[in-house]
């Protein structure tokens, strides 16, 4: 581990992860003992790390796992997560987007306009704050990880987007009573040790990428980054600390967060009359019956 | 050249499983596993490398009749910086 100028055996590399995680939880103070949490897992090495972790502290953690209907990608990654939760007799809701809302991530993406990555990432947020709400837990646990949130704070900072640099954040506070507190207990720890704590742990996780990924520029700035931290170890973290430290103060001083209000459909909290998400799947399904009343 | 990897044929150099297309190559010799990464022109921060159960370090070595998989580590991964549920 060069960042850390340190090498560990399995065992106190299993421990170092462990207080990497327990300390961004309290001293970012994500949430309390006792508390209920909703871990998103996908079944990828990090969420199911970061259960890992939550039900070895002895959380409250229960998982949310959504079936995004992407063939075989997808029913591997529910397969796993289920297993997970089955060796470990944790608590797990499965949401499957087809089922709730007639159509899989690719026919909402392509009936909306919008890019898969995008309408994933609009659909799961959504979705865990509605699960969140509806089962009355108290913060929504995801794994994203330190290489994903240097990549993200390198891609707002190449497009200047300030309302976004603004709200990065490992803890997104509940600004609104309907939505829900997201929290990042990863954000200390790069995605190649949550790979490792994967392995040393025996978690069967899903290796292969999402179809849709490929071409991603979160894996452009992925790949730069790893670049940087090769020539010089650190810089991640340098990165992405740094900023937590020093601008995003700055940022959040600089204005209110933007005013929420239920959306008139669904009732979620959105700064629209209407939310993203209703509108993207009203979109889609109106692209799907125009489409299947011009068939012969 | 000698070293170069080519596809596994069932000869008895290091076998090697790669991921993203999944496919398995072999090459001869005994290296180092930073030596392999770099000779397949793989980011070293982007890649576990594994023999059995055991994660493989750096320095570790590998030989022949060696099985090792080197697994890559990066995902695509979605943001979650919206303000809002939706």
């Amino acid at each position: 581990m060069r960042r850390h100028r340190a090498a560990y055996c399995a065992p106190h590399f299993l421990e170092f992860f462990e207080a990497q995680v327990h300390r961004a939880i309290t001293t970012q103070r994500m949430f309390r003992p006792g508390e209920r949490i909703l871990v998103a897992v996908s079944g990828g090495k990090d969420s199911l790390a970061l259960w890992e972790i939550l039900l070895r502290r002895g959380d409250d953690a229960t998982g949310l796992h959504v079936d995004l209907g992407i063939d075989d990608y997808s029913q591997e990654s529910r397969e796993r997560t289920e297993e997970f939760a089955r060796a470990r007799g944790a608590r797990l809701i499965v949401v499957e987007l087809r089922a709730e809302y007639g159509m899989d991530i690719g026919t909402l993406a392509e009936g909306s306009g919008r890019a898969p990555c995008s309408a994933c990432g609009l659909s799961k947020r959504y979705l865990f704050n509605k699960l969140a709400r509806d089962g009355d837990f108290t913060a929504v646990a995801t794994g994203h990880n330190l290489d994903d949130e240097a990549a993200v704070l390198l891609g707002n900072l190449l497009h200047w987007n300030m309302d976004q640099l603004a709200r990065q954040a490992p803890v997104l506070e509940q600004t609104h009573p309907h939505l829900v507190r997201r929290v990042k207990p990863l954000y200390r720890t790069s995605e190649r040790e949550s790979a490792a704590y994967a392995l040393l742990r025996g978690i069967d996780y899903v290796i292969e990428e999402c179809p849709h990924s490929r071409g991603a520029r979160s894996l452009l700035h992925k790949d730069v980054l790893n670049r940087l931290e090769a020539a010089s170890a650190g810089t991640k973290q340098a990165f992405y600390w740094g900023f937590l430290d020093r601008l995003a103060p700055v940022l959040r001083a600089g204005g209110p967060p933007p005013v929420l209000r239920p959306c008139g459909q669904c009732d979620q909290p959105t700064t629209e009359e209407v939310c993203a998400f209703c509108r993207m799947t009203a979109r889609a399904a109106a692209r799907q019956s125009a489409r299947a009343s011009s068939l012969p | 050249m000698g070293r170069r990897a080519r596809p596994a044929e069932g000869s008895c150099g290091v076998k090697i499983r790669l991921h993203h297309p999944r496919r398995d190559l072999e090459i001869s010799g005994r290296r180092r596993v930073s030596g392999i990464l770099t000779e397949l022109g793989l980011d070293h921060e982007a890649f576990l490398v594994i023999r059995g159960d055991a994660l493989l370090t750096s320095d570790s070595e590998v030989g022949d009749l060696d099985e090792i998989e080197i697994r890559p580590v990066i995902s695509g991964g979605t943001t979650d910086e919206a303000p809002c549920a939706a």
